[in-house]
């Protein structure tokens, strides 16, 4: 199975093949849209990520040594940029994820390209992610 | 003379540049407007010629500082056809001006009185009276919406009665762009003896007050609203009324006399406007009053009433474009959703396109939870904005909601 650092640079080829920021946001909604549907019951506010902009649920549970990850939001950007989170982080090893370093998000160029609040929004879907993450590993 | 919106444009030099590629269009202007090189000029000249503290200096650049602020107070209340210079306050915004009144309606207004405002208000003028209310035990109460935007009057004889101290509420809403029933709302307070507060915030570029002719008893202005610089807001009031209040800031420029135990009040208008004041956002804005006025009020209001118009017709060609507050008496905000989508995702796929649109609540919550949306997305069109730029964000909505379904 591929490790965190290899899923990244799979994003990082596929962004590399759009010149202009139009079609990058049409891949990230594309995401968005195919990403696993959250079950209803999930979301709930507990599992609303703070400090984004739009509603992001995002629920963590644990398999064995991984850490499974599902999420839904109300805006399909935001939608789009959890998914790929998603896609570097489902089922890999919690301690894994609780260290993982995300240069794929400097690479694609989409942490300089966020607005501030949004780049805060991206920051705090992350650090909820390692949180539950970290706290599966201990 | 016709309307020359391109003669308008060149003296908004920031209009001319590309976003993300594309030709900028601002239609953000109900959140600030753009600023004329006049008014640009008149704060570079006043820091490059006479900068100096107002009031207090014998020396001349102190004088001309002053003689230009103070010749703005007067520019201000001739605008607002005020009685006299001393009515006329300047402030930090609305929301310093909407404070400084309830605060000091604190020391005034007794439990079993009651505060009333409308559903369509700006956070700015329903926090205060919130925090009025919890200090004094007076209720606060609104006159409701109905799903137009606009504010009901049936029902006006109950909400505002006998027990009214104050009545406030927006001229123009800044999320829908409704134009309040003014006159028939004042009417009615002033009828009970209640006072009265207009909120000017989105009136002020379109529209031409006359605060004597309403009668009202506090009217209040934003500098940045008006194609002037931020900072900076205006509060008209009643001289008798004004008087009644105590200031809501301690400090330098408010006092008449001070020992270390205690001070006396300064006369109107400096009880209310303590520490140095936003002196070249005043001059500023005086220059802003005057482009304004040169243009024509009359003449910009026309002219968004047209783009207004156009927009709302030309995008509600759009599958599933949802106008929120489709009241026929509004100005100049086309506030929207469309279906299948995220307000919030329409604003980025725009800005993508060089669209500069607002999205989300506007402030305004309990608008937002009335029409059971988390947002909306709002366009706002000022005195340069053409049809050529509408054409542009519809065809940039198109878009945006295309890739989105």
């Amino acid at each position: 199975m591929a490790t965190i650092q290899e899923r990244q640079d799979v994003l990082v080829e596929e962004f590399e093949f759009f010149d202009e920021w139009m079609d990058k946001y049409n891949h990230i909604i594309e995401m968005g849209k195919a990403l696993n549907k959250m079950p209803e019951e999930l979301k709930n506010d507990d599992l609303l990520v703070q400090g984004c902009q739009s509603k992001v649920w995002l629920h963590a549970e644990k398999n064995g040594e991984n850490v499974r990850f599902k999420a839904d939001a109300d805006a399909i950007i935001a939608k789009g940029i959890v998914a790929m989170l998603i896609d570097v982080f489902d089922n890999q090893p919690a301690k894994e994820v609780a260290a993982a370093d995300l240069g794929f998000l400097e690479e694609i160029g989409l942490k300089d390209h966020l607005s501030p609040t949004r780049a805060n929004g991206l920051m705090s879907m992350i650090k909820q992610m390692k949180f539950y993450a970290l706290a599966f590993a201990g | 003379m016709s309307y020359d919106v391109q003669a308008i444009r060149q003296q908004f030099p920031i209009l001319n540049q590309e976003i993300h590629g594309r030709p900028l269009v601002y239609l953000d202007n109900a959140a600030t407007a753009q600023k004329p090189i006049a008014v640009i000029d008149a704060i570079s000249d006043y820091y490059l010629n006479y900068n100096a503290n107002v009031h207090r200096g014998v020396h001349t650049l102190s004088q001309r500082a002053t003689d230009a602020m103070e010749a703005v107070r007067e520019d201000v209340r001739a605008h607002i056809n005020a009685a006299e210079t001393a009515e006329i306050i300047f402030t930090r915004g609305i929301t310093d001006s909407i404070n400084t009144i309830a605060f000091g309606m604190g020391a005034l207004v007794k439990k079993g009185q009651n505060i009333v405002i409308t559903a369509v208000e700006h956070h700015s003028n329903i926090v205060p009276w919130q925090m009025l209310c919890q200090r004094t035990g007076a209720e606060l109460r609104h006159l409701p919406m109905n799903e137009h935007g606009e504010v009901v009057l049936e029902g006006i004889e109950e909400i505002i009665d006998e027990h009214t101290a104050m009545v406030a509420f927006n001229h123009i809403s800044n999320a829908l762009g409704t134009i309040n029933p003014v006159e028939e709302i004042l009417q009615r307070a002033q009828k009970v003896g209640a006072w009265t507060l207009v909120d000017g915030a989105q009136s002020g570029p379109h529209a031409r007050v006359d605060v004597r002719a309403w009668d009202v008893d506090f009217f209040t202005l934003s500098s940045h609203k008006m194609y002037g610089p931020t900072g900076l807001g205006v509060l008209y009031g009643k001289r008798e009324r004004l008087e009644a209040l105590p200031p809501y800031q301690g400090g330098g420029e408010m006092i008449a006399t001070v020992t270390l135990e205690e001070s006396t009040y300064a006369g109107l208008p400096h009880k209310f406007e303590a520490g140095t004041p936003h002196i070249e956002g005043i001059i500023g804005f005086g220059a802003a009053l005057k482009f304004i006025n040169e243009v024509g009020v009359e003449a910009i209001a026309a002219h968004e009433k047209e783009l207004l118009e156009y927009a709302t017709q030309e995008c509600s060609e759009i599958e599933g474009f949802r106008v929120i507050g489709d009241s026929k008496n509004k100005a100049s905000v086309l506030s929207f959703v469309v279906d299948g989508t995220h307000p919030y995702d329409l604003g980025v796929l725009l800005d993508q396109q060089g669209v500069a649109v607002r999205t989300g609540q506007h402030c305004t919550q309990p608008i937002m939870d009335a029409f059971c949306i988390s947002g909306t997305a709002r366009a706002s069109f000022a005195m340069y904005n053409t049809k050529e730029e509408i054409d542009l964000f519809k065809a940039a909505l198109e878009k945006a909601v295309t890739m989105l379904r």
